[in-house]
């Protein structure tokens, strides 16, 4: 009988991993491009002027500047209608052209984080189906959301390597018609904005030097795939995301940090609906509270859906227990489109947001009182029936 | 000195906060978790360091552990994965702070992976901690948008300060008020076209996410169904 070393025998009954060298993420493109090649999708390529940016791991990322399909997000468009607005309003300022799709659905992956109630298939048909929808229309893909953003990173990274993954999601793709597309780049707001940042500067009518900033990184932005996301040596030298700060960097404004910057917002996706007790207690008591006490910004920018609804509307409840608390929260494209000389209410709709901004505008030299009459006039034309809608011309753009 | 032989994560039955079931349910359900071609890509070992819980928002609020989780898949411990299963995944965030593994691990996607695999076979935790969330879950797979205006009222969001109840007041004339066309809607975030709402519903039913329903609320998945099956067939789309 031959003898097993006391070794052997426990390393049979444990569990072995095989595990990459490298932890840099894998760039996508050389996978992307060979699967075109074999005619498995076809790949959406950056168009026209654009911008190269840097990113984590070093791979340049192409940003376009113009023709953009803006793939909105549900949280923005439906309680936080100025922050979408406010990114087409810098784009219509600046002379960049895009579609505004109803051919769009939500990527449903807030729903997916908070529910599971999807799955793989599902997730990259919804995701796909989107994508052909942009190339359809030639526009390239400009996602706002950072979850939606994020995710579609993760389904990009599946697609590309489980064929059966492929081979299920083109049957549903045949089944509605469209082609097997990825763009060659996916491509959040906040990177549109930070590769726009000279140009936005260039624009600036407001003086930001004495507004105080801090700013909240989305984790689906920079964690989820984390190789996609903007890294710059001259922000925070390269040890984090340069989304947002860049920009705000760019502006000169007073960009401060605090030592929670890596902390999520507290969002939760299931919890901010029906738990919203964690979310609440997170967001205030470990960014807000903590960016008042090492920072005491005027302003908290982010750049996704749930930081700006967590972050903004936590502060009310903890207000009532006397917490450190009280400073307003919005997207890095809202102050932008207001250091551009947006119309606080017009554009950036900040009466949908909880904490008060006013003190903010105040110091931004915006005279809030005259801005609300302003709004309130146009109200009343819609009111009375003289226009049905605000437009883009009331809004100067 | 009596070796342990009990995981020590294990809570007691008396303690433990659902029932237990057949042991071969158990091998069932995780052989479900270990199948998804997802999971080899999200588990790498544990080094026991710790910074998944350092990271994790959920870990500072609940008795929570990504470590536990990550630790219990590696160990294919699937007894002590069916407790998690049952009492701890629906806490985590999602947020995917744990990505900071050093060994590349992905606790957070683990998770996600073993909600699925609870909704998929109706399990107690699956329906009681989407109590209350079914009608988000009936709006995105409706309408496409998962949020809308129309959900800002003040008793569904009475933490959130006045001025949800100012936007609920104001709500069609507010909209209005959004220079972007697709904003001016009240019921969905943005107009949405009825073709895509139809290429919609042909994922959900082509993929089984729409079977997925049934297993936490058998209401909302008929009302689904009906609202499919009915606008597929104004369409003269065959299932």
């Amino acid at each position: 009988m031959t003898q097993v070393e006391p070794v052997q025998l426990l390393l049979s009954k444990k569990e072995r991993f095989e595990r990459e060298p490298d932890r840099r993420s894998e760039d996508f493109h050389e996978l992307l491009f060979e699967l075109e090649s074999r005619g498995e999708l076809v790949v959406q390529r950056v168009q026209g002027e654009h911008v190269t940016v840097p990113t984590k791991y070093g791979t340049p990322k192409k940003i376009q500047k113009g023709h953009l399909w803006h793939h909105k997000s549900c949280g923005q468009c439906g309680h936080i209608p100025g922050y979408s607005t406010s990114i087409f309003w810098i784009m219509r300022k600046l002379g960049y052209d895009y579609e505004d799709p109803r051919d769009q659905t939500s990527c449903t992956a807030w729903n997916y984080y908070a529910s599971a109630t999807s799955n793989q298939a599902a997730q990259a048909a919804v995701a796909l189906r989107n994508f052909a929808a942009a190339y359809e229309t030639g526009y390239f893909p400009l996602i706002h959301c950072g979850t939606s953003y994020g995710h579609y990173k993760e389904v990009r990274s599946e697609l590309l390597h489980q064929p059966e993954l492929r081979s299920q999601v083109r049957k549903v793709m045949e089944k509605l018609g469209k082609p097997m597309v990825l763009p060659e780049e996916i491509v959040h707001y906040s990177e549109w904005l930070y590769a726009m940042r000279d140009e936005i500067a260039a624009n600036q009518v407001i003086d930001l030097k004495d507004v105080a900033v801090t700013v909240h990184p989305a984790c689906h932005y920079y964690k989820l795939v984390e190789g996609d996301a903007i890294y710059d040596p001259d922000v925070y030298h390269g040890q984090r995301t340069a989304a947002v700060s860049g920009l705000v960097q760019r502006l000169g404004a007073d960009l401060r940090s605090y030592s929670t910057f890596f902390d999520c917002c507290g969002f939760g996706f299931r919890h901010i609906l029906v738990q919203r007790d964690f979310t609440r207690s997170f967001a205030t008591l470990r960014k807000i509270e903590v960016m008042k006490e090492e920072a005491n910004p005027d302003v908290v920018l982010t750049h996704d859906t749930g930081c700006v609804t967590s972050l903004d509307k936590s502060q009310f409840a903890a207000q009532a227990h006397d917490r450190n608390v009280g400073v307003p929260v919005m997207s890095e494209a809202q102050f932008a489109a207001l250091a551009m000389g947006a119309h606080p209410y017009k554009v950036c709709q900040l009466h949908w947001h909880s904490t008060n901004y006013k003190p903010l505008l105040e110091k931004m030299g915006i005279d809030w009182k005259a801005a609300w009459a302003e709004f309130e006039e146009e109200l009343q034309h819609l009111k009375s029936g003289d226009k049905e809608f605000l437009t883009w011309e009331d809004v100067g753009v | 000195m009596k070796t342990v032989t009990e995981d020590p994560y294990m809570k007691v039955d008396r303690v433990a906060g659902h029932e237990d079931v057949e042991r071969s349910t158990k091998e069932s359900l995780m052989a479900e978790v270990f199948a998804d071609p997802r999971f080899p890509h999200y588990l790498y070992g544990c080094y026991e360091c710790g910074i998944c819980v350092a990271a994790c928002p959920s870990a500072r609020f609940y008795d929570f552990s990504p470590r536990r989780v990550a630790q219990a898949a590696a160990r294919r411990d699937i007894d002590l994965m069916f407790q998690q299963m049952e009492e701890d995944i629906w806490e985590c965030s999602q947020c995917f702070s744990c990505l900071r593994c050093p060994r590349g691990n992905n606790p957070g996607g683990i998770i996600t992976v073993m909600r699925e695999v609870a909704v998929k076979n109706g399990l107690h935790s699956a329906q009681e901690a989407l109590q209350g969330y079914s009608r988000i879950i009936f709006k995105i797979m409706s309408t496409g948008t998962q949020v809308s205006p129309d959900m800002l009222q003040p008793d569904a969001f009475p933490d959130w300060g006045p001025e949800v109840k100012d936007v609920s007041e104001n709500l069609d004339l507010w909209r209005r008020a959004l220079p972007p066309e697709t904003h001016h809607t009240t019921k969905t975030g943005w107009a949405v076209a009825d073709k895509t709402i139809v290429e919609l519903y042909l994922i959900w039913l082509e993929t089984g996410a729409l079977d997925m329903i049934r297993q936490v609320d058998e209401g909302i998945h008929m009302i689904l169904e009906e609202v499919m099956e009915e606008r597929l067939e104004d369409e003269g789309i065959e299932i």
